[in-house]
Formats: C-alpha cells, structure tokens, sequence
C-alpha cells in the first residue's frame, strides 16, 4: 500500500531524513515511534504529500505521490484519512457538520443520506448523541473520536494517525487505542501511527518502526520490540532515564558555567 | 577603523535583509492574491459560503458603523456650522456636511473601522486555524483552504465595505442634520437643497463608492494574507493580527491620498 524507498530530506541543511526504506502492507496498523524531533511527523507529511524529498521516493497505491500534480495528490488524497495530534476538527462547525464536511465536498449524495451516514460513522466511535454539539463542547477524547469518525467519512483505504494518545486519560487512551484497531480491521485499511505512546501502540499494532535523528534504528512486531535487547530500544520501551538517549543537554563544562575554580 | 566598520557593515546587511524579506513578502503576498481570485469560483458557485461570511464581516460591523457614522456626522455638523457661521454661509451647512461624508470620511473612517474590526477579525480566525491544524486538515481532505476559507471570507469584504461605507454616510448626514438643523436651528429647506444641489452622483458619490471598493479589496486581502501567513503560535496570530491593523490602516490613508490626487483633481 505504502513503499518509502531511501528517503532523504532536509529542512534548510539540516538533514531530518535519511535513507529511509519502509513497508506499509495492505490490511496491517504498523507504528511509527521514536522522540519528538526525530522525523516522524515529517515522514507523515511526505506520504501525504506534503512535502518533497530531496531523494529517494514514496508510492502510495503505486503511484509516487511527490510526483502527482494538485489535481492527482488530491484525487489520491480522497482515499486517505488521517487524525491529527488534537483532532483539528472545524471550530465554526457542529459534529455533525464536521463528519459531513468531506462527503459534502467531494460527493453529490442527497442530504438524507449524508445524514444517516454521519450518524452512522458517529455511532461507530461511540458519539452518535453528541452530533449537535460544538468541538468546543466535547472533551479532548471525544474529540479525538470525532476527528476519528471524520477522517473516515469516506472509507478510505489509508489512515494515517499523528499522535493520536497524547494528552489523553486512561479510559479515553484505551477507547480511541481500541477504535484505531477496529476501524482498521472493519475498514480493510492500511493504518500508520506516529506516537511516543509505547505501552498502547505495542498492544494494537502489528509492526514496529522505531526512528532516532532521522534514521530507522529497529524494527520488529510488538513481541520482538519488548524482548529486544537494543539499548535504545530497551530505554524507550521502558522509560529509562539515561542511556543512549542522554539525559543532559549538551553542555559546556559545569564547574566553569557555575564559575567555580578547578 | 576595522571596529567600526564591523557595525557599519552590519547595519548594511539588516537594510539589505529587511528589503529583499519586505520585496519577497510583497511578491508571496501578490501571488496570495491571484490565487484567491483564480479559486474564487467555487464561492460564487456555493453563495451560501459567501453569505455566511457577509454576516461576519458586514453585518456584525453594523453597531460600530452606524454608532460612529452618526457621532462623525454631529461633530461635522457643529465644526461646520461654527466656521460657516463665520463666512454667513450656515445655509451651506447640508452640502458640507455631506460632501466631506461621500468623498473622504465615509469611506475612509468606515475602512479604518472595518479593518479593526472584521480585519482582525478574519487574521485572527484564520491565524487560530492554522495553529490548531484546521487549515493542515482540510488540504489532507483534499479540500483547498484558498478556494473554501479564503475566496468567500474575501468576496463578503469587498461585497460589505462599499455597503458599510454607503450606510456609514447615510447615518452621517443623519448625524449632522440632527445638529444642524434639530439642535442649532439652521434652515431645513436650505440644508436638504444645498446638499441635492452640491452632491454630483458621478464625482462624488461614484468616487466615494469606488474608493471603499478598493480599501474593502486592500484591507481583506491584507487580513486574509497576515492570518494565511501567521507562525502557527500564540504570539505569531497576536502579531498577524496587530500587523493588519497598522498596514491595513496605513494602506487606507496613502491609497485614500492617490485616489483623491486622481479623482478629483482640479474639479
């Protein structure tokens, strides 16, 4: 569904990407993780076609997406959905009108079919009675599931997930954990998930990408990312605090910033 | 000599700087416009977008609009009564009171006012979606954010300025009839008369009207640009929002001074 070959970019010189190689197959929810800076929000943005590689491709239903003209990234855009970090749902319109956005935009179905399908997609995410309800109502997990039930207005057959647990509570953790899983597996979709959230993306997901400075450290499925013994690895997955990922910031010499003789 | 060229060369290369960003900003900025134009199809098809927005931008700019045209109005027509009264000329007060209207306060008053109000408005707004993804959103829908945010937010400025401008006159010469005949006791006969004969439709109220045409296009432009171009952050949208104000109103009284120059000159 999703090919990154040898993907290189940069913003400025300064490299964010590099030599990047990924498989998203159709049908699986693959993860993404890795610090904030790392470059997983950028790699989205390059298979939304956002952005353009310095090197190296992205096809996406066989197609190179940086390649497409704006009338083709948006045809191919049509047949994705994604979620971003706050649901960035419309704050000028209500719910239901935020799931109806893209079927009114981008199809000719009558009103009362848009209605009985955004009630449906509602449903789906558990938030069928909140339809006339602002975004400025709803806690942050309902709209998070609300920006769910948007991004698959169409069915598309990629989703793609920016983030989708941070700030959430535990319930709401697990809710919107699980409805990625359901969505995907009911939609025959290929779901990518960029998160730092380890403890639920491991439960959910059935491949692992694990990125550090622009570059794919390991990968593996969740049982092969919890018994690695990679020291990166192992520090992320169970939040050491030193390692190889240091604690301090680099710095210039401690008893010279604090002015202290040697 | 070597220390104070360094500032010298310094404070060279800021000017340079400054310029080249200012001349790239102008250019982004143009090309902003063109774009609006080349998508405003989409807006006009839907009308309802458009109408949407008029309510925004015009019609919630009525209290400000009608509350400033009459107190403007007053004001010229005590200011006028006190100077023509001088000259014998009080009869002349109507004509007065309407020409500075229709020609210059009208429209420029009721475009400064529109700047600071919807102008911000729309910066705001725009700036705040796109900090919070919206904007991101709705390219990723396969939607373009120029021909569904932009074009109808732009269309309803240019429709409601010429209005707001024609209501802020209108109210205006409510104001200054209302001192000048009402409250001081100039002749009401002589204060209608004056004004019919004085106010030509062509030169002053056509001038007028195409005067607010081009501050409502400069000033929406210039608040859609500032929220479009916003840093996606706190200080980013409170400083887009500052920055349509100020250029907004600055391109208002130097544009106001060109089109006068070339309206009336020598009439």
């Amino acid at each position: 569904m999703v090919e990154i070959r040898d993907l290189n970019f940069a913003y400025d010189k300064r490299p964010v990407l590099e030599g990047i190689n990924m498989s998203f197959p159709k049908g699986k929810l693959i993860t993404i993780m890795g610090l904030s800076g790392c470059g997983k929000t950028t790699l989205l943005r390059h298979i939304g076609g956002s952005l353009k590689p310095i090197k190296g491709y992205v096809k996406v239903d066989g197609q190179v997406i940086h390649d497409l003209d704006q009338d083709g990234l948006y045809l191919m855009r049509r047949k994705m959905g994604m979620l971003f970090q706050f649901g960035a749902l419309f704050t000028d319109m209500s719910v239901y009108d935020n799931v109806a956005f893209q079927m009114r935009e981008h199809t000719d179905l009558p009103e009362d079919l848009i209605h009985d399908l955004v009630l449906m997609k509602l449903n789906s995410v558990g938030l069928r009675g909140t339809h006339d309800l602002m975004p400025s109502e709803l806690s942050g997990g309902m709209s998070r599931r609300v920006a769910l039930a948007r991004a698959v207005a169409l069915d598309p057959m990629l989703i793609m997930y920016d983030e989708p647990f941070a700030g959430l509570d535990p319930i709401s953790l697990t809710v919107v954990g699980d409805l990625i899983r359901r969505l995907n597996d009911a939609l025959g979709a290929t779901s990518i998930v960029v998160t730092h959230d380890v403890q639920e993306s491991l439960k959910i997901v059935d491949y692992v990408y694990f990125m550090s400075h622009g570059v794919i450290v390991a990968e593996g499925t969740p049982d092969e990312i919890r018994a690695s013994d990679k020291a990166y690895v192992r520090q992320f997955v169970h939040g050491e605090i030193d390692g190889p990922v240091p604690f301090h910031y680099p710095g210039g010499d401690y008893r010279q910033d604090l002015n202290l003789r040697a | 000599m070597h220390d104070t060229m360094i500032p010298f060369s310094k404070s060279i290369r800021l000017v340079g700087h400054r310029t080249i960003n200012a001349v790239w900003r102008i250019g982004v900025a143009t090309r902003f416009f063109m774009l609006t134009l080349m998508y405003s199809g989409n807006g006009f098809r839907r009308f309802h977008l458009i109408i949407k927005e008029l309510f925004s931008t015009g019609v919630l700019s009525l209290i400000i609009i009608i509350v400033a045209g009459l107190f403007v109005g007053m004001v010229l027509g005590l200011q006028g009564y006190e100077t023509l009264k001088r000259y014998g000329s009080e009869s002349a007060l109507g004509s007065m009171v309407a020409l500075s209207l229709v020609r210059e306060l009208g429209p420029v008053i009721a475009a400064l006012l529109f700047a600071s109000r919807a102008g911000s408005a729309m910066t705001a707004e725009i700036g705040l979606m796109k900090a919070t993804e919206q904007i991101s959103a709705m390219e990723m829908m396969a939607v373009n954010p120029i021909a569904r945010i932009v074009a109808p937010r732009f269309w309803a400025g240019v429709i409601s300025m010429p209005l707001l401008a024609a209501l802020f006159s209108a109210v205006g010469v409510f104001g200054g009839y209302f001192v000048g005949v009402v409250q001081i006791g100039v002749d009401e006969g002589s204060f209608w008369s004056q004004m019919q004969s004085a106010v030509d439709f062509r030169d002053d109220i056509l001038n007028g009207v195409i005067k607010s045409f081009v501050f409502g296009t400069v000033v929406t432009i210039i608040a859609l640009f500032e929220g479009y171009d916003a840093p996606p952050t706190a200080e980013g949208v409170s400083g887009a929002t500052t920055r349509t104000v100020v250029t907004s109103s600055l391109a208002i009284l130097m544009l106001d001074f060109v089109l006068t120059a070339i309206m009336f000159r020598g009439t």
